[in-house]
């Protein structure tokens, strides 16, 4: 999930009884699937929350174009390379799109791009991690971009209309990405040598689990859950979402002819569903707080882009303010 | 980028048809609204022809005319076509 760990600020979901009249009347547009718009009348934490949930999705498109930035100049062909640029443009638009929603709410991007560049805002734990070889690049689609579909499909549906809109454009777009990812991996395994082959399966071997980690932690100790459920801004736990996400995956694994980093990995016939082993929350934690390997380059090098662009932003406004003065002359 | 005005963004996806609200832009002036939305909004084909409309330009409705506004086209059934009934011999009409 490209949103993880969302407070709303409230320890308990309020019956309708509890509710006073305005406060019943959005949650039953809610619960009638009625989607929100921005001049709607809305409860203030429903508001933050969408504010930090959104601003969080749209962080993580932005930094998220920093591990795959690493092997533009380093592509092996003109055509990975093109592609590669192709996927990190839609990335910065995806994050545009998310921005806009989030401004529908009356936040400011500045004042939110401020909050992730002081740490008090945070982005996907996913992209803390260094990606080493090129076979990153096909793991990052595959994996990255595939657990972050599993998301975003079902946030189509989400209560607030303009992020569900921008959700329904991103999702049209994703999927070049996943598919782009997967065939660099299979292009090596089917055409590489031994030497390239290794390079996959080490790719998978770092990112499976910190892929698995993008949908936050397990349900149990995901309080902010039972709120951003009820108010439909999300709309499956992080478990189903977890195993929805392993399930559709493990046959893809295996047609590449690789493995997972996980010996509890099997398929279970009574549940249906794959088994898996335990998430070492720690390390999750760990990077959510700051102390992943990439967490202080990515916020450096987002904050340099900011204020090294600072006079371009600047050149902008004073040229068009030259062509109104002349125009008005 | 606040400091920048808000456009907001319409594309004609094809030619014959209306252009439709896709989104917004910030931008410092009009030119620069229409090469951002370009980059933004149509990476693939999605458009012939781009509109950008300072978001301050644009009058709404308010949410809380809805009914005010809207309600009374709905008891209005004999503006449709499907309220006059004709006999079957009229053929499609």
């Amino acid at each position: 999930m490209y949103a993880q760990m969302v407070e709303t600020g409230l320890k308990q979901v309020k019956s309708l009884d509890e509710m006073g009249a305005e406060e019943r009347a959005f949650q039953q547009k809610i619960d009638a699937e009625i989607k929100i718009e921005a001049k709607n009348w809305m409860p203030d934490a429903y508001r933050k929350t969408l504010i930090r949930q959104i601003s969080q999705h749209a962080h993580s498109e932005v930094v998220g174009m920093l591990p795959e930035g690493n092997w533009v100049t380093r592509a092996p062909t003109f055509k990975r390379k093109l592609q590669l640029m192709a996927k990190i443009q839609d990335e910065a638009g995806h994050g545009l799109y998310l921005y806009s929603a989030m401004e529908t709410l009356g936040a400011d991007r500045d004042e939110e791009i401020d909050k992730l560049h002081t740490g008090k805002a945070k982005y996907s734990s996913i992209f803390n991690y260094p990606t080493l070889n090129w076979a990153d690049m096909g793991a990052v689609g595959w994996l990255v971009d595939g657990a972050a579909i599993v998301n975003q499909v079902v946030l189509q549906r989400t209560s607030y209309g303009p992020y569900s809109r921008a959700m329904i454009r991103i999702c049209k777009e994703e999927s070049f990405h996943q598919r782009q990812g997967y065939e660099i991996l299979l292009h090596m395994m089917r055409h590489g040598n031994e030497a390239q082959k290794e390079m996959v399966q080490d790719a998978i071997n770092r990112l499976w689990w910190p892929s698995l980690m993008m949908f936050g932690p397990s349900d149990a100790d995901s309080p902010n859950s039972a709120q951003s459920m009820a108010w439909k801004i999300k709309r499956h736990t992080n478990d189903e979402l977890r195993q929805r996400f392993i399930d559709q995956t493990v046959p893809q694994l295996e047609l590449l002819g690789c493995t997972a980093p996980d010996p509890d990995l099997k398929w279970n016939e009574e549940r249906g569903h794959y088994d898996f082993g335990e998430i070492n929350w720690q390390e999750f934690y760990d990077v959510l707080k700051g102390y992943g390997p990439c967490n202080r380059e990515r916020v450096e090098a987002r904050r340099n882009a900011i204020e090294d662009g600072a006079w371009v932003r600047e050149a902008a406004v004073a040229h068009a303010n030259k062509k109104k003065q002349r125009s008005a002359a | 980028m606040s400091q920048w005005t808000l456009f907001e963004v319409f594309v004609r996806s094809k030619h014959g048809l209306n252009h439709k609200h896709v989104g917004s832009v910030h931008a410092a002036d009009d030119q620069m609204a229409i090469e951002n939305a370009r980059d933004l909004y149509t990476r693939r084909n999605e458009g012939v022809s781009i509109w950008v409309v300072p978001s301050s330009a644009i009058t709404a409705t308010a949410t809380d005319e809805k009914e005010p506004l809207f309600d009374p086209s709905d008891d209005k059934v004999y503006r449709h076509a499907s309220f006059y009934e004709l006999p079957d011999e009229v053929g499609h009409m």
